[in-house]
């Protein structure tokens, strides 16, 4: 129960030091359990449905249980045989198969490995189930009986793509997501250029959003100047019509830019009525590109307008007044005083708008037609329609990692902690 | 006539006016000549419009009508950054993302000097204000104190011949504060550039300045050397507002040759000087120096004598600060030097108070 003995010049020794430590550490124990308690719910909610959700697709993505569960002999029999040998496995391989093949149709799961074998190459899933079929009827020595069947049983790839995936983990999910496939002999490479899918999406993704971000920014900072210079009373009804927008629902909000933006709405009759655009040639503004661009850039403009206004409120109008003071012209004064304080504002409405426009989905698939069509849109087909939700979480995943790699590569570049640390 | 105007006054309002709802003038005709290599406070209470003279001056408001000139040349339309005066803001405004170098740099950067001029001035300006280590540091890691040179030195870099501050010290604690008020006047004086200061800091104004303005209502109350104000206040308004002041409110009796009587509420008759009033059997008020009061005026006599009591007695160190009752008063202040007071006075006791007739103004009534 020593108190701290301090020396004259206020040094403590390490001992000291520690003991301090301890005490500090006790003083203030009940105080960290209380805040624990207080954020307690919101971490357990987050677990539950935010980190679980992310951790299970990270392992889905890689997981591949079908064939070591549902065709147990088989994989297990073919794991023996060398896939380099250039034969044909043997008879207590054909055995097994023949078994998993009478099993799994009598438990209707054969059809689940059959599906999982036709992602990695097709016409595996009519192997299989056809095969099964007349399985049951067959008497030892398989081997022959099978390849009468289907010859494909006497092809080595078959065998070599049952082998590698009786593997409990793959990554042929991430290879399908990169537009590569393996080869019967294992090497990876490209599709042919007119079948790659999701590296264009995953570009168009990318670019659209940047796009979209821009237009937010460029759109957003005026007004959010305006905001954050007018008298409080002006400024918060013109906040009211910015946040107007989050009131609306936002399928209301996309079909109306439907309205507006179709080949018989509102924007092409008055172009036509002007006489600007010929009534045959009318815009075609919506389901593609541009009408996604135009109905997502609305729809995100507040995200990039209340940080910027946040930040823009913060800074004193007597910054201006000093540069103008001390010899700069209005630009001048804006662009090497003004803005170098609003990346703030810049970088956190142009990472929350572009992280909120890389995911979008519901949008593109509205209004975007073909052209228009996110990477979000192809991850819910694979996970509503397709069913192949392995694929699904690898494109996730990827869709994850570049967020996450952009946001590192931005903040780096533009040093977006150091200018929040200076404010 | 522009010419005659530069050879007196290097900045010139003339009739200016400002209003900012185009009812009510915040700025009502202000007239004031500033000569070249003068210190001009304009003092006055919050609102009182000495902060928009200042604005308009900068060229960050514009006069609804007068004009303001600048070296004999009317800048009314001239926008701030082609007036070529350094300001000092009340905030001191130095950008937060620059070095105190960097911000030094700025106003030379932006008249596109060479690289190795701006080296030199920027060194200059930093050891002008004992800075010359804190050129690397962002604002935000200097002091107040610190910051606030800075800011002077910024204004000065480019070698104004104009200065503006506005309230550059109200965000200082007092004993920085003064320390700062000196520091700014001997750069004023070794330099000579003409400075227009805005404080509502009346001690700050009486420091620093060569002469004062004080504003009230958007009107100047009077315009004067700091001792003039001070000892010979025009108006009820200043008297009050520059230092301490008592007042004693009566109805004017008669005056002649610039001196008045005045009787007071209670009967008394004091004699003044008339300043301010307006005429015989017209009320007035009287304003005295707490320290032009005298208690027991042995041997000397006075034109106005009377005895008060006292009521309270603060010790101040070098003065003692009596509070007494006099002629239905009971606010009657008088400042006692410690020296003088060798009998020593005692609460409730009834002593004799005399002023002379000079030391007492008689001004407008309040």
């Amino acid at each position: 129960m020593m108190a701290n003995t301090v020396e004259a010049d206020g040094q403590l020794t390490p001992e000291e030091q520690k003991r301090l430590t301890a005490d500090m550490n006790r003083s203030l124990r009940l105080r960290k359990i209380r805040s624990l308690l207080l954020v307690a719910p919101l971490v357990i909610f987050i677990l539950v449905t935010f980190v679980s959700p992310i951790a299970s697709m990270l392992f889905r993505s890689i997981d591949n249980p079908q064939i070591i569960e549902y065709m147990p002999n088989t994989s297990a029999a073919v794991a023996e045989w060398d896939a380099d040998s250039n034969q044909l496995p043997g008879e207590e391989v054909f055995a097994a198969l023949v078994d998993d093949l009478v099993t799994g149709r009598k438990n209707h799961t054969i059809g689940k490995a059959a599906t999982r074998l036709n992602y990695e190459k097709s016409g595996m899933r009519s192997l299989l189930t056809g095969s099964a079929r007349k399985a049951a009827r067959l008497k030892p020595p398989f081997k022959d009986k099978l390849i009468q069947i289907n010859s494909d049983w006497g092809e080595l790839d078959t065998w070599r793509v049952i082998k590698r995936e009786s593997r409990p983990y793959t990554a042929s999910y991430y290879i399908a997501a990169f537009d590569m496939e393996t080869t019967p002999s294992g090497e990876i490479k490209f599709l042919p250029e007119q079948q790659q899918i999701y590296l264009k999406l995953f570009w168009r993704t990318v670019w659209m959003s940047l796009l979209i971000t821009a237009m937010t920014l460029l759109l957003g900072y005026p007004v959010s100047y305006l905001l954050a210079s007018l008298p409080m009373r002006i400024a918060n009804m013109l906040m009211i019509l910015v946040l107007l927008p989050f009131w609306t629902s936002l399928l209301v909000r996309t079909s109306s830019w439907i309205a507006m933006l179709q080949g018989e709405g509102v924007i092409n009759d008055v172009l036509v009525w002007f006489g600007l655009v010929d009534d045959d040639n009318r815009l075609s503004m919506i389901y593609n590109a541009t009408g996604t661009v135009i109905t997502m850039t609305h729809i995100l403009l507040p995200f990039m307008i209340l940080p910027l206004y946040s930040v823009m409120k913060t800074i004193p109008p007597s910054y201006m007044r000093a540069a103008r003071s001390l010899g700069a012209t209005p630009f001048t004064a804006f662009y090497k005083v003004y803005l170098p304080q609003s990346v703030p504002g810049i970088s956190a409405g142009a990472i929350l708008v572009f992280i909120l426009a890389i995911g979008y989905y519901i949008t593109p698939a509205l209004v975007g037609g073909q052209t228009g069509q996110f990477i979000g849109n192809m991850i819910a087909y694979h996970m509503q329609s397709s069913l192949n939700w392995g694929l699904a979480a690898a494109l996730g995943v990827i869709l994850l990692v570049l967020v996450l790699g952009l946001y590192a590569a931005y903040s780096r570049l533009l040093g977006t902690n150091n200018q929040m640390s200076l404010r | 006539m522009e010419n005659s105007a530069s050879n007196e006054a290097f900045v010139r309002f003339e009739g200016v006016q400002k209003s900012y709802d185009g009812r009510t003038l915040v700025v009502k005709d202000l007239n004031i000549d500033v000569p070249r290599g003068e210190f001009l406070t304009m003092l006055g209470p919050s609102g009182s419009g000495k902060t928009t003279s200042l604005m308009m001056l900068a060229g960050f408001e514009t006069a609804t009508k007068g004009n303001i000139y600048l070296n004999g040349e009317a800048i009314n339309d001239v926008a701030p950054h082609k007036r070529g005066i350094g300001m000092v803001f009340q905030n001191y405004a130095l950008f937060p993302h620059m070095t105190v170098a960097e911000n030094l740099a700025f106003p030379l950067k932006v008249r596109n000097m060479t690289s190795s001029d701006i080296e030199t001035r920027v060194k200059r300006a930093l050891d002008m204000v004992e800075l010359g280590s804190f050129g690397n540091r962002r604002p935000a890691q200097l002091s107040g104190g610190q910051q606030q040179r800075v800011a002077v030195a910024r204004a000065l870099v480019f070698e104004p011949d104009l200065i503006l501050m506005d309230e550059p010290l109200g965000a200082l604690d007092k004993n920085l504060r003064e320390q700062m008020q000196y520091e700014i006047k001997h750069i004023h004086e070794r330099l000579g550039v003409t400075v227009v200061y805005v404080t509502h800091d009346q001690s700050e104004a009486l420091t620093m300045s060569n002469r004062i303005a004080v504003f009230n209502d958007g009107v100047i109350q009077q315009l004067a050397p700091p001792s003039e104000l001070y000892e010979k206040p025009i108006n009820s308004f200043v008297a009050q507002f520059i230092g301490e002041n008592n007042k004693l409110n009566g109805t004017v009796l008669s005056s002649q040759n610039g001196t008045c009587q005045v009787t007071l509420s209670t009967g008394e008759v004091v004699k003044a000087l008339d300043v301010n009033t307006d005429k015989a059997g017209m009320s007035s008020t009287l304003s005295l120096r707490p320290e032009r009061v005298f208690i027991n005026p042995d041997g000397e006599q006075y034109d106005n004598m009377f005895s008060g009591k006292v009521e309270e007695i603060i010790y101040l160190g070098d003065h003692k600060r009596v509070r007494m009752n006099v002629c239905g008063h009971d606010d009657f202040i008088i400042k006692v030097p410690n020296s003088t007071d060798k009998r020593g006075i005692q609460v409730g006791e009834i002593v004799p108070i005399g002023w002379s007739v000079d030391d007492c103004r008689a001004l407008d009534p309040v």
